[in-house]
């Protein structure tokens, strides 16, 4: 079971999201994390999905997406010659005992601190889901309050233009 | 021209040469029928006694016309009503408008009287569906509605307007009738190198499913079985695209499949599957399908390639364009020795007739010879759909309908209205059983209201006869609600409703009933007493193979 990110452009209209979703769960695929953005093109959507199966299984997905009727163009990401990106907010209690060690991983990992409080920071962090996973490792001996991650998105790298 | 909504939707259902609609009116859509009024001299209405009745009307329509069945429901219930018919089509491949009114859009979204969210209700069963927020956008999506439904695969599209919509008005210019975005290309494997593993192949087996019959593909997949001399077997979907009888036609698959049709397959050393799906009625053990053989799968929809059975060539195109080339390839053969090995798989299912009881062959064998060449057949589900579908003399492929895919019990009377509305034959035939039939009886009422021929056969073992099958089977004889303890008497229930009916319990009353029934031109109730012990045999119980094949 390999992490596959799929990038799928659709027409930018009302319950495409729920279509697509709906589709998903009618085939029993799993949706690890999904985002929605905008495009260059006001007509289209970029969605985002990254999704946990074998070979035949993400095929089988592809293959069911492209019927959809607002079906644009997928796209399978390769991870090795992509640009994949994640957001992370994390708000951790912090007191006088452990401040500076959180910003010395934060340096580390070059987050930033977003917000302060007595008894809180927030730390934003953007980069490889990989090492959000790595920067939460390393948070584990603190209390994390809330979090909350992005999902990935992702274009390919170069020239290449995704289009319908 | 200025129109309303609800003008445009009739002019829309014009351009696209819909002369017949099903439905059932209701607040939400009392616009549209004031237009159905209005345009009542071309275009007629049926209304049915339940809108369930009503969509599989429009499927039984589309599947003995060839054209796109469309049905008209109110917001709510009516709208829920539709689901199962617009899911047997959708499982069936059958192109289907479905058009439900809405509260009006001021409305939405505040759990109005008979407001419901259709569009998402439908959404996993239909090809597509749309919601007219504005007037102006109602008559593209309608024809957009008619080219997806026929384009491709076929299957239903529901459009669901909202009341203010249907009173709206707008500019309407009339447009041409929408045709399908033919999917003709051939795409995947090589086809040449196809051909050749087909002409070197030694125990070649064709193995067809219903999308041949919505290609028209039938005629071709004749002459390249005679060409290369192939024995073919076939879906459910697809009976009667061979005739039953022709010699190389073994006839179909899967579970309740002829004997020598899964042993030929499971002996074959290449299956070439053309426009079926491999679904688990027929590949039982999708792993252990046509084990040995080289596997070739021919369908219009990409992903049905490699969705149930993993074959080693494909092609994705319409089986009438694949075919076409393919035929052209394929060397003319012989494969005497095969056909000879063939014949020794056969099995015949021994039978016995007489008692109290009519056998469901020697209903079938009636039926086939008093029908004639020209029957058109039209199931429920179940024993009865079964022993229709191994007995009746299959001729051709749009004189059998039957729900597939969804195996709907009370598709049958609905579609068999569709039908006869839609073909104007003399008489349709519908084969059921005493728990399908109760199920939708109550169109027995549209059958009288517009007078509609249509002949309906009740295999009655007072039992759910598949269910109680699979209970001696598989769960010691125990008959959990199976056997309703019902006192429906259908003489007289038939004759209520205004239409005529009979019992019998012999099959010489049977014959004679039924020959009295084809010289009216009324709705016929014909309940046939059957034995409850009575199986459909052969049987390959679900993820069985040819190993596993109960015979008696």
């Amino acid at each position: 079971m390999k992490k596959t990110y799929l990038s799928i452009l659709v027409d930018n209209h009302e319950g495409v999201l729920t279509r697509l979703s709906s589709l998903f769960c009618q085939r029993g695929f799993n949706i690890d994390s999904l985002t929605v953005s905008a495009t260059d093109d006001e007509t289209l959507s970029r969605i985002t999905i990254t999704t946990t199966g074998g070979e035949e299984e993400i095929k089988q997905i592809i293959n069911q997406t492209k019927k959809l009727h607002e079906y644009e163009g997928i796209f399978e990401i390769d991870p090795t010659d992509s640009l994949i990106r994640e957001l992370l907010l994390v708000k951790i209690a912090v007191d006088e005992s452990n401040r500076s060690s959180l910003l010395e991983i934060a340096s580390i990992y070059k987050a930033k601190i977003i917000d302060i409080s007595v008894g809180s920071m927030v730390f934003e962090i953007t980069g490889k889901p990989a090492k959000l996973d790595s920067y939460l490792d390393s948070l584990k001996p603190y209390t994390i309050l809330e979090m909350c991650r992005s999902g990935a998105t992702a274009l390919q790298r170069g020239e290449v233009k995704m289009t319908k | 021209m200025k129109l309303n909504g609800s003008q445009i939707l009739a002019n829309v259902l014009i351009e696209n040469e819909v002369d017949t609609v099903f439905g059932y009116p209701g607040g939400a859509v009392l616009n549209i029928y004031d237009a159905l009024y209005e345009y009542q001299d071309k275009i007629t209405h049926y209304m049915t006694a339940h809108e369930q009745g009503a969509s599989h009307a429009a499927d039984g329509y589309a599947r003995a016309t060839g054209k796109t069945g469309v049905v008209i429901a109110t917001s709510g219930p009516g709208a829920t009503n539709l689901v199962t018919g617009i899911a047997t089509a959708y499982m069936d491949s059958v192109p289907m408008v479905a058009i439900t009114g809405n509260v009006p859009n001021s409305l939405i979204g505040r759990d109005s009287f008979q407001e419901v969210y259709i569009a998402g209700i439908t959404m996993p069963i239909t090809k597509h569906n749309f919601v007219v927020r504005k007037i102006e956008d109602l008559a593209p999506i309608l024809r957009s509605a008619f080219k997806i439904a026929i384009s491709g695969r076929p299957g239903p599209v529901l459009v669901d307007i909202p009341k203010d919509i249907t009173a709206a008005v707008t500019e309407y210019e009339p447009q041409p009738k929408q045709v399908a975005d033919k999917r003709s290309y051939i795409d995947g494997d090589n086809l040449a190198e196809i051909a050749k593993v087909i002409n070197n192949a030694k125990k070649p087996v064709i193995f067809f499913g219903g999308g041949v019959k919505n290609s028209n593909a039938g005629e071709l997949l004749k002459k390249i079985i005679e060409k290369a001399n192939i024995p073919a077997t076939h879906t459910i979907m697809a009976a009667g695209v061979l005739r039953y009888d022709m010699p190389e036609n073994l006839g179909f698959l899967g579970m309740h499949g002829s004997v020598v049709a899964n042993k030929a397959v499971d002996d074959a050393d290449v299956v070439i599957t053309v426009a079926s799906r491999f679904s688990d009625r027929v590949a039982l053990a999708p792993n252990k399908f046509a084990k040995k053989a080289t596997l070739i799968h021919i369908d219009i929809d990409q992903s049905e390639i490699d969705k149930n059975v993993k074959t080693d060539y494909h092609i994705i195109g319409n089986a009438e364009t694949v075919l076409g080339e393919l035929e052209n390839l394929l060397e003319e053969k012989k494969h005497d020795d095969w056909f000879a090995e063939i014949n020794t798989f056969r099995r015949d299912i021994p039978y016995s007739v007489g008692g109290n009881t009519i056998h469901p062959k020697e209903i079938m064998d009636i039926l086939s010879e008093v029908a004639g060449e020209d029957g058109l057949f039209v199931t429920d589900v179940g024993q009865h759909q079964m022993w229709a579908a191994q007995y009746l003399h299959h001729v051709k492929a749009e004189n059998f309908l039957t729900s597939g895919g969804l195996g709907t019990m009370g598709y049958g009377y609905g579609a068999a209205i569709g039908a006869q509305i839609g073909t104007g034959r003399s008489h349709v035939f519908h084969i059921t059983g005493d728990g399908s039939f109760h199920m939708n009886m109550n169109e027995a009422c549209t059958a009288v209201t517009y007078k509609l021929p249509i002949i309906s056969i009740c295999l009655n073992n007072e039992a759910l006869g598949m269910v109680r099958q699979w209970q001696t089977t598989f769960y010691g004889k125990r008959y959990a609600s199976s056997e309703p303890d019902r006192k429906t008497d259908y003489v007289k229930v038939a004759e209520g409703f205004g239409a005529k009916g009979y019992s019998c319990r012999t099959a010489e009353e049977f014959r004679a009933a039924l020959e009295e029934a084809v010289k009216l031109d009324t709705p016929v109730w014909i309940e046939c007493i059957v034995d409850r012990e009575e199986r459909v045999l052969p049987m390959i119980p679900g993820g069985g193979t040819v190993d596993d094949i109960i015979y008696n």
